[in-house]
């Protein structure tokens, strides 16, 4: 098959007259967070890299097992909740000492001790904000389409089922042995999903 | 049932999850109170509360049209009910922050299964606490300009950052937005519990929507248990600066039984106290009405009341120091405002004020109050009868008989005060009965690891 200048650029696959049907991977589903942990330490031993796995709930180890860094969410909510003191106490020197000169009770027109709640509160609503905007982006959402939900039992990861997606762009990935292998793995239902 | 008796391990930490259930079994135990029709119960509170919502909102649509007037308020009282409610409605709004980030920071499981619905009591505490500072402005639309640094299209004004009620507005504002993010962010792997669990379309939609493509992966939970954390930690220090903030409208003024530097510590205390007390309030009638023994336990319940019973007594304490040092300082006002609180014209409001805040709760050392629901809901309400009082006292008694003579008054409410602070309640009734029956009102992503360690503990114990 000749390949088109079109699949050089970053386009939807549809676009591309040459790209071939694309799988998200195959998933398969296991009883537990044990056994999902075992099946994850199996694969990653004998050398796949691009697992994901589908829980309920978080599960204590996977980060670990997967081989992922802590979150970089920290930072973000540092440099928000900095963003915040700096402008409470812009805002509380802007208006009472430069634009607004107002004497009240014979007090200076702007001074640290009194701007102190409001600096306090601006850092804690910049950096909640930076918390959960930050979370939100890291995690791109919202995505309402991910290729997982052509799984056809995503619903589990939210229920009582724990998932693992072996992702198709692995270098190991060939479709049926990781099947077989997933199986082996004790994985109750297990699918090669389309993107 | 013995074995257990006898395993002092046990005893000591009794289960968070009883039964025996799995995860599956707590997704439809949860989930299913959000899809069927309500009990019976369920209508007639509805029914009673919206019709005090609207009575709220008659008696505030009469108060713009009128002026505030209409409220008692007057000279030299010139709070009031509405800052008395607002205060009390603000204080009952802590709990919900303290059980989801300062126990969450603790690391007490036992929050799991009342965070959720105590943080929605907040959002509600807090809307219901802030209609009465912005009617008390009178001209709400208006106020806008007053309350926040928005540039004033009509004079060239700031506001007084040097003024503890500019602070209160930054305080309470940031209060209500953070525990918003914080409810909305424990909420969303629940709501896409509910999407992929819902079987029309609309509800598909919904919560498909709300859920932000939630898929449950553990890059998404690694961000979201560090962002959750992140919020814990940010909204411990700002729940103990919402009151101790609040507490600074009276302790910066110079009125005798307001100036006063043990306000921020003893609102906080009073805040909690009274906060714990609602959320048992609602927390035994809801687990009542939807079965839910198995997950807010007995357990759950004792540790409240012992909260209730730690804040009560530090109330109780706060109240004998403020007594012990207006005798101590010498100072005349002091003590005639300490006299005037307790022999005075609102002798009958402060008297209520210490049964229910100092003793009502010293009856949760016994073990019997603790455990027994219809108990407790007695002792519950007493409690935040006795705190809307210390309120009341704290404003009132201490405004209508300043320095001078010649300048005291008596205040008294009108109809109108009574049945917009009647009207708040059935407000909060309300979006609280609509928060059980849509929302998931248990965490059960929560629930599911609280139980996945339960399990993990007893395969432990087995081997």
């Amino acid at each position: 098959m000749s390949t088109s200048f079109l699949d050089k650029l970053s386009l939807p696959a549809f676009l591309k007259p040459g790209a071939e049907a694309k799988h998200y991977g195959v998933v398969g589903d296991f009883d537990s967070p044990e056994d999902l942990l075992r099946a994850i330490r199996t694969l990653r031993t004998a050398g796949f890299t691009k697992l994901e796995a589908y829980s309920p709930f978080p599960i204590h180890g996977i980060d670990e097992a997967l081989g992922e860094p802590r979150s970089r969410l920290g930072w973000t909510v540092l440099i928000a909740a900095m963003a915040g003191l700096a402008s409470a106490v812009a805002l509380q020197w802007w208006t009472g000492a430069v634009d607004y000169k107002l004497v009240i009770a014979g007090k200076p027109l702007f001074a640290l001790e009194p701007s102190v709640p409001i600096m306090f509160e601006l850092t804690v609503l910049f950096g909640a904000f930076g918390a959960v905007l930050g979370m939100f982006h890291l995690n791109r959402m919202p995505t309402y389409y991910h290729a997982f939900f052509n799984y056809s039992k995503s619903e589990g990861a939210t229920n009582d089922r724990f998932l693992l997606a072996v992702e198709a762009d692995d270098p190991k990935f060939r479709g049926e042995e990781v099947k077989t292998l997933l199986e082996s793995l004790g994985s109750r239902h297990t699918e090669l999903v389309e993107a | 049932m013995a074995d257990l008796a006898l395993d002092p391990q046990m005893e000591l930490n009794p289960p968070l999850v009883l039964g025996g259930i799995t995860y599956a079994d707590v997704n439809q135990q949860i989930s299913a109170i959000t899809e069927k029709a309500p009990p019976k119960q369920w209508y007639y509170a509805i029914a009673i509360s919206s019709l005090m919502t609207v009575m709220l909102f008659g008696c505030l649509t009469y108060l713009v049209v009128t002026g505030i007037g209409v409220w008692g308020v007057n000279n030299p009282v010139g709070w009031g009910w509405a800052i008395t409610n607002f205060v009390w409605w603000i204080g009952i709004g802590h709990a919900g922050t303290l059980i989801s980030a300062i126990l969450f920071l603790f690391r007490q499981k036992w929050r799991t299964s009342i965070n959720r619905a105590a943080e929605a009591m907040t959002l509600f505490a807090v809307a219901c606490a802030g209609l009465f500072p912005l009617f008390h402005t009178g001209r709400p639309w208006r106020a806008i300009y007053w309350l926040f640094p928005i540039p004033n299209p009509y004079l060239h004004i700031w506001q007084n950052f040097r003024s503890p009620l500019m602070w209160d507005v930054f305080a309470v504002s940031t209060y209500g937005t953070v525990s918003l993010l914080f409810w909305y962010t424990g909420l969303i792997p629940d709501l896409a519990t509910l999407r992929d669990r819902a079987v029309n379309a609309t509800r598909k939609m919904v919560f498909g929507i709300l859920s932000l493509g939630w898929r449950g992966s553990a890059s998404q939970w690694r961000h979201y248990e560090l962002a959750y954390l992140i919020l814990a930690g940010l909204a411990t220090p700002l729940v103990l600066s919402v009151h101790s903030i609040v507490s600074f409208d009276f302790a910066v003024a110079l009125l005798p039984g307001w100036h006063s530097t043990i306000f921020p510590p003893y609102f906080v205390a009073g805040a909690i106290f009274s906060g714990f007390a609602m959320v048992v309030t609602l927390l035994t009638l809801a687990r009542w009405l939807y079965n839910l023994e198995n997950l807010i336990t007995v357990r759950h319940l004792d540790n409240m009341c012992k909260v209730i019973l730690a804040t009560g007594s530090i109330v109780a304490f706060s109240y004998a120091t403020e007594i012990f040092i207006a005798w101590y300082s010498g100072n005349p006002y002091e003590q005639f405002a300490t006299m005037n609180r307790f022999f005075g014209p609102y002798y009958w409001a402060s008297w209520p004020m210490l049964l229910c805040n100092v003793v009502v709760p010293q009856l949760f050392w016994f073990k019997k109050c603790r455990t027994t629901p219809w108990i407790m809901f007695l002792l519950s309400i007493l409690v935040n009868v006795g705190m809307w009082f210390e309120r009341f006292v704290i404003i009132v008694a201490s405004l209508h008989r300043d320095f001078l003579p010649a300048s005291w008054g008596y205040f008294r409410p009108t109809w109108v005060d009574i049945c917009t602070f009647a009207g708040t309640l059935g407000l909060f009734l309300t979006l609280f009965l609509l928060f059980l029956r849509f929302l998931p009102m248990i965490a059960i992503s929560e629930i599911k690891g609280v139980l996945h360690e339960q399990n993990q503990q007893e395969k432990g114990a087995h081997e």
